[in-house]
């Protein structure tokens, strides 16, 4: 098996940007550290087929200690990426997740040292339906294999044995983030000393699965999609990703604070303009988030990602019962959801907490009042942040992380 | 650095009297744990590895924030999904009166833990008769400060009646201590009348007969 290569960040990409393509770039050599596991060493995969070369692209905050004790694996969500606490190479924007990551912050980094890989099948350095196909030379497109959470957990066990680390302090995510750290916690018993899902299920819903499914819709019903190869056609299908993303929006946050937010308010005018302008603030809203979405995400990688979201279910991956799935955990959770979150509703973090009693693992339970839906994991939540706060804290001064 | 917060305030009597019961090094599930103290208690004089189950959000929050391995969960409802003996004891403190289902609660505190050990309001104490004797309304005592419209206690007992439930579910008390609201023990001898009598509260320690 050869050994993988690591190619340090910090290299000039830059020049070799083509005009307005910087997404395009980031694909094939990220701004952010990679390492590359090479042909010999495949990736074996749930659907069976193997996956070579691997490329995961990876961002890290703080210092690793001595004894390599003191790492947390930060696993981001659907649209998310590596950049949770730096600035985003294509947007220009600051970390999803600076409120929590960074020095003295509830991830305090002047403690821990903060790991943040892009998931297999994204579109930021880690392999995925954008990236070339080795057998062909371009893209993969819809060649690209189907995957699941539990490989997207595989992938990320790779890359935290090239740094060299035994056991993670925390495995932390939210939504689909929170997917990964329940597979990180079945998969890998032994390596997880603390684990926080965040707006977690342990399953997809109907309701969640057909959402996706309308956003896929979307895509495959852009004529510039072109059966996923649109990368050598020079086109993206802007139209279809942007109205999936707008749907997606819809379901990120709460009837309570769209009403709150835009209410029946217009855009910029004073009366309706008999037309099917963005009359209303929410349209004027949901076309911007479609649109900005495109030019930082592939639509390919929608479609896989949402697809793995899709097959994710850790009860029937288990014989049917939820709590066969940590049998023998010795890792500590704190499972988090929010009130006003109808997309992973605190019912589903609840079965999560019950699996957990079922074989006497050690859990705490917090459910945040917030309206700010799904989408409360991302935003100033002072209690949520806390409790993450505290719930390190002692956990690191227990394991005398000081 | 901020570090898990150490627990300073005045310790509640039953608290005092139920980490009396317990063996240090133990693993214990206190359901209703409220802000933790007992908890945190049991965790800085006996080494108890502890978990709570708490109702109310606020306080759940509280605690986890402090460092305590807590959930959101109901003792009526959330009891069912614990494992046979998960634990070596599994407390409940000044609660089971208010529960909508006391047996069944108890029956899975005696099956959670390999001990149970219930601290409850004693409605047979002399002021609760004497009030209820004298005024011919629902006593109203230092000890029971709710009216009856206003009270969560559904399921108020005297310690003999709790003394009966333990038998119907076939457990054994290996200890029963009575006590005021200074936490001074009522009375020393082991009468279950005088105790019924003179205890304003109680705390029993039981076993699921083999």
């Amino acid at each position: 098996m050869g050994s993988p290569t690591a190619v340090s960040a910090g290299q000039d990409h830059q020049k070799d940007r083509p005009e307005g393509e910087p997404r395009r770039s980031e694909v094939l050599s990220p701004s952010s550290p990679v390492v590359v596991f090479p042909e010999d060493a495949p990736l074996k995969l749930e659907s069976g087929q193997l996956l070579a070369p691997l490329s995961i692209a990876y961002e890290t905050y703080g210092t690793l200690n001595a004894a390599k004790s003191n790492a947390i694996l930060i696993c981001h969500a659907l649209t998310g990426d590596q950049y949770a606490a730096s600035v985003h190479p294509v947007t220009g924007k600051p970390g999803w997740w600076e409120r929590l990551i960074g020095p003295g912050k509830p991830i305090d980094t002047d403690r821990f040292f903060v790991i943040c890989p892009n998931i297999l099948g994204g579109c930021m350095g880690s392999t995925g339906p954008a990236s070339l196909n080795p057998r062909t030379g371009k893209p993969y497109g819809l060649d690209f294999p189907v995957i699941t959470i539990g490989d997207m957990v595989d992938a990320q066990v790779r890359l935290i044995d090239h740094l060299g680390i035994d056991e993670l302090f925390s495995v932390v995510g939210g939504s689909m983030g929170g997917m990964q750290v329940l597979e990180w916690t079945a998969r890998q018993k032994t390596r997880v000393a603390t684990a926080i899902p965040i707006a977690a299920a342990p399953w997809h819903s109907a309701q969640n699965i057909a959402f996706h499914e309308v956003g896929r819709q979307a895509v495959m019903a852009d004529p510039d999609w072109r059966n996923g190869s649109y990368y050598e056609h020079g086109v993206v299908p802007k139209n279809g990703l942007s109205v999936a993303r707008m749907a997606a929006h819809i379901t990120y946050l709460s009837e309570k604070a769209l009403q709150g937010k835009f209410g029946r308010n217009l855009q910029d005018r004073a009366a309706r303009s008999f037309s099917f302008d963005a009359d209303f603030k929410i349209e004027s809203y949901l076309r911007h988030q479609g649109s900005t979405f495109v030019d930082r995400f592939d639509a390919n990688s929608y479609l896989y990602i949402t697809r793995a979201m899709d097959y994710f279910d850790l009860e029937a991956a288990h014989g049917g019962k939820l709590a066969n799935a940590f049998l023998g955990t010795r890792t500590q959770f704190c499972v988090v959801s929010f009130t006003s979150d109808w997309l992973y509703p605190t019912r589903d973090s609840k079965a999560i907490v019950n699996a957990l009693n079922a074989v006497a693992a050690n859990v705490s339970f917090v459910e945040i009042e917030s309206d700010k839906g799904h989408d409360a994991f991302l935003l100033e939540e002072p209690e949520f942040h806390a409790t993450v706060r505290g719930f390190l804290t002692a956990a690191a001064v227990k394991r005398g992380l000081a | 650095m901020q570090k898990a917060v150490p627990f300073t305030g005045e310790q509640r009597a039953d608290h005092l009297l139920s980490a009396e019961m317990v063996a240090p090094g133990s693993r214990v599930l206190d359901v209703g744990c409220g802000d933790g103290a007992l908890l945190k208690l049991l965790a800085e004089t006996k080494g108890v590895d502890g978990r709570g189950v708490e109702l109310s959000r606020e306080k759940v929050n509280m605690c986890v924030k402090s460092g305590l391995s807590v959930i959101q969960g109901d003792a009526d409802r959330d009891l069912a999904d614990y494992p046979d003996q998960a634990f070596d004891y599994a407390v409940l403190s000044l609660t089971i009166q208010a529960t909508r289902d006391p047996k069944t609660v108890l029956e899975n505190l005696l099956r959670i833990g390999r001990f149970a050990i219930v601290s409850f309001p004693n409605f047979g104490h002399w002021r609760v008769r004497a009030a209820l004797l004298l005024t011919g309304r629902m006593p109203v005592t230092p000890n029971l400060p709710e009216p009856w419209y206003a009270t969560a206690d559904a399921h108020l007992c005297t310690i003999k009646d709790f003394v009966d439930l333990v038998s119907l579910v076939d457990a054994e008390v290996e200890a029963a201590v009575a006590f005021n609201s200074k936490g001074q023990r009522r009375p020393s001898k082991n009468s279950l009348s005088l105790q019924n009598l003179l205890g304003e509260k109680a705390v029993f320690k039981l076993k699921r007969r083999t």
